[in-house]
Parts: structure tokens; C-alpha cells; sequence
């Protein structure tokens, strides 16, 4: 579903060239949920932004659900569904069911079939309670499964969510974390989920991914994770160790 | 394309009834402000009778058809000049990942609905001087044609100033001179300027086909400058061209799009 083969990105910074990303390659198959870790800079939005279209790459190539995203990304928005966890896809000044709508219209997606969606979303979500209210005046964790339905309506094969449980109190946590496993689980999509939550990664993600300076540092499953760093008993130390190590 | 700009110019114009003070208050500076323009005129002609050659109604006449392209621009398509300000505070990424053109989603952001008036302000100034000038029936075709060749003309230099502003993400005001800086250009005969300019706005940057070039048939006048009649009927073909290197030059903005950190 998602397929990089050697991709790279870099930046001009006054006379400097930055890589953000280089020679990143890995294949994700369809249904699969993969957490994608990695500290700050490590080059984990520029990826997701490659993935979305949003950024061409600078050497290599990117492949999402068979389209090259920079070059068809209006064709593969239809297929992919994004959430950014710092920023809202919604329109502010607009009630959440009004953004919906309009997402309807932007998607073309058929009118009975967006009404079961939203009916569904609404309720998995909870979203009852606010769908008349305007976005600004939302609280963040009502917010963010606004965002998440919003991605959804269209029905997208694959999922990419930017640390999407930042600053949320427990329950909304917990609450989209069920969320998206049961999407996972019932509808098969494919989930890419990038967090510096460490309780994100081992809810939810059957396989791992790190990367450090805009390389894959590592790659499997979780309990291969843990077995890198013997004696480590907690995921943090591990991440830790792994994040400090290649750094130096 | 066209459904999908208008859904979204209905929704702005529903977001900002949000806030119906602003609403009105920006309504009337805009009246206001397009009014200035006209009153300059005005102011001008109270000392003279001619302008570079012109009469009052034959520049009110020039000055209403360029306004009535670029305030249609300015409502419809103005909000391309924000790609810096969406750069910086990284909401560009939002509109990328929807499957619908950027150019068509930011040309609709923030619409607002009270720029209509200063629309309806130039329609009335051309419909005035077309009228008092009593323009030949066989000529007044070229109306419709120069507004719409100024719109694209207009749109165009709107598309390339956002374009320029993924580069110049940091100096954003520059490209105000392609937009706001032309259309104060064809607000006057051009004959009133220097003949290296009028040179530079015919054969460089097309802006003497918003008004000039085909004004000069509507009026049945000889071009100040010399240059031969077909000239008065090639603003179509230059606006054209000018659409397609816009579309190329934004085509190229959007893929050096370097997106912000996070």
C-alpha cells in the first residue's frame, strides 16, 4: 500500500543543504498498522508529507496505493485519509456537521453513503453532543476526533495520522485509541501513525519503525524492539536507548 | 472545479457572517476606497479638459473597464497573494491534502462577500462613460471582450504573485506590484506615461490589452504611441498566453512547496 524505494529529501538552508530524509526505503502492505517513531527532526513529518503529496521528494521514489503522491496527490487525497495532531483540517468559524458537509462535496462522496458513515463516526466517536458547534469553540479532545471523522468520511484505504494523541487528557486517548484499532481491525485499514507517546505504540502497533536522522533506524515487530536492548524491561528505556545511541 | 469555488466562496461568506461588525465596516471602507479613485479623476479634470489627450468620460471610460476586471479578480481570486502567510503558519499543508486543485481552494479562502461593492462601483463608472461617450453600436463589442480578456490578464498576474511567494515567502508585499501596482498602471491613459514603459507593458507584461489597446478601438482612436491597428485586437491571444505561463509557474511553486517543521 505505502512503498519507498531509496526516497530522499533535502532542503537548502542558506547555503547548507539539509537532509531531512535520505534513502528511506520500506514497504507497508494493506491492513497493516504501523507505529513510525523517531525524535524530534528525525524526519518523520517530512516522510508523511512525501506520502501525502505534499512534499516532492528530492531523489528516490514514493508509491501510495499505486500513485506517485506528488504528482497524482489530488487523485490519491480521495484514497488516503490525513490527520495532523498540531494543526485542524476543519473550517474554524464553521459548525463541525457544516465542515463535514463541504468535506462531502470536496470528496463527491455519495450522498447515502456519507450519511451512513456519519451516523456510524458519530457514534464511535461521540460526537453527538457537538456536531451544531462551531470548531474554534471546541475543547482539543473533541476537536481531535472531529479531525479524525473528517479524515474518514471518504472512506480511505490508508490512514495517516501525525502524532494524533498530542496533549489529550487519558480517556480521549483511550477513546481514540479504540477507535483506531477497531478500524484497523474491522474495515482493514492501513494505519501509519507517527507519536511520541510510547502508550500509542504499544496499544496499537503490531510493527514498528525508528527513524533517526531521515534513515530507518530500525524495523519489526514490537517484541524485536524490545529484544534489541536486552534487560530493558519498559518500551521508554528502550526508545531511549535507541534514540541516544544512534545519535552519537 | 467551478461548483466546488463557489461551494467554498458560500461557506467563507457564511464563516465571516461570524462576525457582522467586521462584516460591515469592511463593506463600507471599500465603497470608500474605490470611490477615492474616481474622485481623483474628477479632481483632475476640474483643472483640465484633457489628459494626455483624453477626455473626462474617455478616461472614466479606460478607468472603469480596467477596474471592473480587477475588482471581479480582486473579489474572486485576490486571497492567491496569501501563500506566504498560509507557508508560515503551515496551514498550506491543509489544503494539499484535499483532492481539489490548491489554485481553486485558496483562490476561495477567506472570500469576502463585501468586495462585491466596489465590483458593482466600476460597472457603474464604464456604464456611465460608455453612455455619455455614445460609443459606436458597430464597436461596443469590444467591451465585453476587454473585460474578459482583463479579468484573465488580471487572475493571471494574481496566480504568478502566488506562485513568486513560495520563494519569497519572506517578503510577500513584493508581489503586490505585479497586482495592486497594475492595476494602478491602467487606471489612465497610457499615453500619460513614458513610451519605454508602455513598451515594456505591451510587448513584456500584457497589462496595455486590459484597456488601452482595445479601448483605443472602442473610442475609434490612433494609438498616441504608432502601433498598428491589428494591435488593438491581440489581447485575447496575449492574455492567453500569459494564463498559460502563470499555470506553468504555479504548477512549479506548488512542487518547491518545502512545507514547515512539525
Amino acid at each position: 500500500m505505502i512503498e519507498l524505494d531509496r526516497a530522499g529529501r533535502s532542503f537548502k538552508v542558506k547555503r547548507n543543504v539539509v537532509h531531512a530524509v535520505r534513502e528511506l526505503s520500506f514497504t507497508v502492505s494493506a491492513g497493516e498498522f504501523v507505529g513510525y517513531l523517531g525524535p524530534n527532526g528525525a524526519g518523520k513529518s517530512t516522510t508523511i508529507k512525501m506520502l501525502c503529496g505534499i512534499l516532492t521528494p528530492t531523489s528516490g521514489s514514493v508509491r501510495v496505493a499505486g500513485l506517485d503522491p506528488s504528482r497524482r496527490r489530488t487523485t490519491l487525497a480521495r484514497r488516503i485519509g490525513v490527520v495532523f495532531g498540531q494543526r485542524t483540517t476543519l473550517w474554524w468559524d464553521l459548525p463541525l456537521r457544516d465542515s463535514f458537509e463541504l468535506i462531502r462535496h470536496l470528496y463527491r462522496v455519495d450522498r447515502a453513503d456519507f450519511a451512513a458513515r456519519l451516523d456510524e463516526l458519530t457514534q464511535t466517536l461521540d460526537l453527538g453532543g457537538f456536531l451544531r458547534t462551531p470548531v474554534r469553540q471546541l475543547s482539543l479532545g473533541q476537536r481531535m476526533r472531529g479531525d479524525l471523522a473528517a479524515a474518514l468520511l471518504h472512506a480511505p484505504d490508508v490512514l495517516v495520522l501525525d502524532e494524533p494523541t498530542i496533549g489529550l487528557d487519558v480517556v480521549s486517548k483511550a477513546s481514540i485509541r479504540d477507535f483506531l484499532l477497531r478500524l484497523n481491525a474491522e474495515r482493514g485499514t492501513t494505519v501509519l501513525l507517527t507519536t511520541h507517546d510510547l502508550g500509542d505504540i504499544e496499544r496499537l502497533c503490531r510493527r514498528v519503525m525508528l527513524i533517526d536522522h531521515g534513515r530507518l533506524a530500525f524495523d519489526g515487530t514490537l517484541d524485536d524492539l524490545m529484544a534489541t536492548a536486552p534487560g530493558q524491561s519498559s518500551l521508554e528505556e528502550v526508545v531511549t536507548r535507541l534514540y541516544t545511541g544512534t545519535a552519537r | 472545479m467551478v461548483r466546488t469555488y463557489f461551494l467554498l466562496v458560500w461557506t467563507w461568506t457564511r464563516a465571516a457572517a461570524a462576525y457582522p461588525l467586521s462584516f460591515a465596516m469592511m463593506t463600507v471602507l471599500g465603497f470608500a476606497i474605490a470611490a477615492i479613485d474616481v474622485g481623483v479623476i474628477l479632481v483632475v479634470f476640474a483643472n483640465t479638459t484633457t489628459l494626455a489627450g483624453f477626455s473626462r468620460e474617455e478616461v472614466l471610460f479606460l478607468y472603469g473597464s480596467a477596474a471592473l476586471a480587477f475588482s471581479i479578480c480582486d473579489t474572486f481570486v485576490s486571497n492567491l497573494d496569501r501563500v506566504s502567510g498560509h507557508i508560515k503558519a503551515g496551514t498550506l499543508d491543509t489544503f494539499l491534502i484535499r483532492p481539489v486543485s490548491a489554485w481553486v481552494q485558496l483562490a476561495a479562502d477567506r472570500f469576502m462577500a463585501n468586495r462585491v461593492g466596489r465590483i458593482l462601483q466600476a460597472g457603474l463608472v464604464l456604464g456611465y462613460a460608455a453612455t455619455a461617450l455614445g460609443i459606436d453600436g458597430r464597436r461596443a463589442w469590444m467591451i465585453p471582450v476587454m473585460v474578459v480578456t482583463g479579468i484573465v490578464i488580471f487572475a493571471s498576474l494574481w496566480t504568478i504573485a502566488g506562485a513568486l511567494q513560495f520563494v519569497l515567502t519572506d517578503a510577500p508585499e513584493v508581489v503586490n506590484t505585479l497586482t495592486y501596482g497594475s492595476s494602478q498602471l491602467t487606471q489612465y491613459p497610457l499615453s500619460v506615461y513614458a513610451r519605454d514603459l508602455v513598451r515594456g507593458v505591451t510587448y513584456v507584461l500584457p497589462l496595455a490589452f486590459v484597456n488601452w489597446q482595445p479601448g483605443l478601438y472602442v473610442l475609434g482612436r490612433a494609438d498616441p504611441f504608432g502601433t498598428p491597428e491589428f494591435m488593438r485586437f491581440v489581447g485575447p491571444a496575449a492574455a492567453l498566453v500569459l494564463a498559460l505561463l502563470a499555470a506553468l509557474v504555479w504548477r512549479q511553486g506548488i512542487r518547491h512547496y518545502r512545507s514547515t517543521g512539525s
